[in-house]
């Protein structure tokens, strides 16, 4: 993953797109997660702790990761 | 400057003051909320409970009058007010009981049956229990109907908080990476960047959390839109008529709503006089078996003194919101997994809000933080910290 290796500072502003792209895709995975366990048992409970665990394991990604 | 148009420091401002007001609120919701996660395990483990008979699948359950009989004999004088077959301990009926039939259930004892043998297994106190005090607090701080409303205000202003926080999200990262944490920064800057990250992360979860706990504060009109709406076209021609003298025996009442409804369960039994029906009707609300269909309740309503069923309908869309809304904010609809996962995002919560708190109390300060500002080799990025 690219935005992992590049630094945090950019000198260069960033669009909308560029700010909201990757939060968009997690707020659309967190809604599926949020669903998808109403929805059945067995698979979708799968399907809701995976796309739930996302946001937790990103959170504790971009706070641990070393100092570059 | 972007962060100083007209409309974004409208953003900034709704922002702040919105989360200035709920913040307290919400950390007490939030510290609150998280045993109430685990309630069925802590209850479990803190209070002795007498156990049901272990039983192979297919065993005939007990008959319910002389179960109910045998859990009265406890409570000289006292009447029944609600069969609850629990979901999560199908094994024990609970029975809801009140000194009489028009006494308001909050106050009520329960009384546990073994579903099967039909004996009395015990009738704890659970007003004492730490998962009580933690649910009345978490939902109306001891306060009756105004406290649940007020914390439906302050979750109001929650959701408010976090839609104009993606807002103001915006120009705060204008010039950073998703997911930047400056930790070689000041202070300020770190927590300001947690704040960031961990509130991007968990905007879907924390609305839909925030919003279904609103909509829970409205429980109490909802039953109340409901008994004058649907309840009362139910149940129009007995209107006005008093309690039978001789009841139609309950699992007579159980088995013709089963008959007339027989893809569902009964969840719920209300007897006549109670909350949920009306002098002349025992109420049985069948549930379904999927996640979503064992939420959304359907009543059948049986002439307590014939034992006929008169009617059944699906709830109104009013009352299967908050069906719905009810598995989505307390998260027990996927397994301890979800549960585990309900916790930590409760967790992280804490620490938007906490983050928050820091900034805004941070900023009173102008001449420590304008020291601070100054101190860092560059300044601070961000509307978010400087207004």
């Amino acid at each position: 993953m690219t935005m992992l290796k590049t630094p945090p500072v950019r000198a260069t502003r960033q669009t909308l797109s560029q700010i909201f792209g990757w939060p968009l895709v997690i707020g659309v995975l967190s809604t599926i997660g949020l669903v998808a366990a109403l929805v059945g048992d067995g698979v979708w409970d799968g399907v809701s702790w995976l796309a739930l665990l996302l946001p937790i394991l990103l959170y504790a990604l971009f706070l641990l990761r070393p100092r570059r | 400057m972007i962060s100083g148009t007209r409309p974004l420091r409208r953003w900034h401002w709704v922002h702040k003051w919105s989360s200035i007001i709920c913040t307290v609120f919400m950390l007490m919701l939030c510290i609150t909320g998280l045993p109430l996660i685990f309630h069925h395990e802590i209850d479990h483990l803190l209070h002795e409970e007498v156990d049901p008979s272990v039983v192979p699948p297919g065993t005939p359950k007990a008959n319910l009058d002389q179960a109910v009989a045998n859990a009265m004999a406890k409570f000289p004088g006292q009447v029944p007010h609600f069969l609850i077959f629990d979901r999560d301990e199908p094994n024990a009926l609970l029975i809801s009981i009140g000194p009489t039939i028009k006494s308001s259930p909050v106050d009520n004892r329960f009384a546990r049956v073994d579903t099967h043998t039909g004996a009395f297994l015990d009738s704890p106190d659970v007003t004492g229990r730490f998962t009580y005090i933690m649910l009345k607090l978490h939902t109306d701080m001891f306060a009756g109907l105004p406290g649940k409303l007020f914390l439906g205000l302050m979750g109001i202003l929650f959701c408010v908080a976090v839609i104009s926080g993606i807002v103001v999200y915006a120009p705060s990262m204008r010039k950073l990476r998703f997911g930047a944490y400056r930790k070689d920064r000041p202070r300020i800057v770190r927590r300001l960047d947690v704040h960031n990250l961990a509130g991007i992360l968990l905007v879907m979860w924390t609305l839909v959390v925030g919003f279904t706990g609103v909509i829970n504060t409205w429980a109490d009109l909802v039953l109340k839109a409901w008994q004058y709406g649907q309840l009362a076209e139910m149940t129009a021609q007995y209107k006005g008529r008093e309690i039978p003298a001789k009841l139609t025996p309950v699992e007579e009442a159980v088995r013709v709503a089963q008959q007339a409804i027989p893809h569902m369960q009964p969840a719920f039994v209300s007897y006549p006089g109670t909350l949920f029906t009306s002098n002349s009707h025992y109420a049985v609300f069948m549930r379904g078996d999927t996640p979503v269909t064992s939420r959304l309740l359907k009543p059948a309503l049986i002439d307590a003194e014939t034992g006929k069923l008169t009617d059944s309908r699906d709830m109104p869309w009013y009352v299967s919101t908050l069906f719905l809304s009810q598995p989505l904010h307390f998260g027990d609809y996927g397994g301890m997994p979800l549960k585990i996962i309900w916790a930590i995002l409760d967790i992280i919560t804490i620490v938007i809000l906490w983050t928050g708190l820091y900034l805004w109390l941070r900023r009173r300060k102008p001449a420590a933080s304008a020291a601070r500002a100054s101190a860092s080799p560059q300044r601070i990025e961000g509307q978010a910290v400087t207004s």
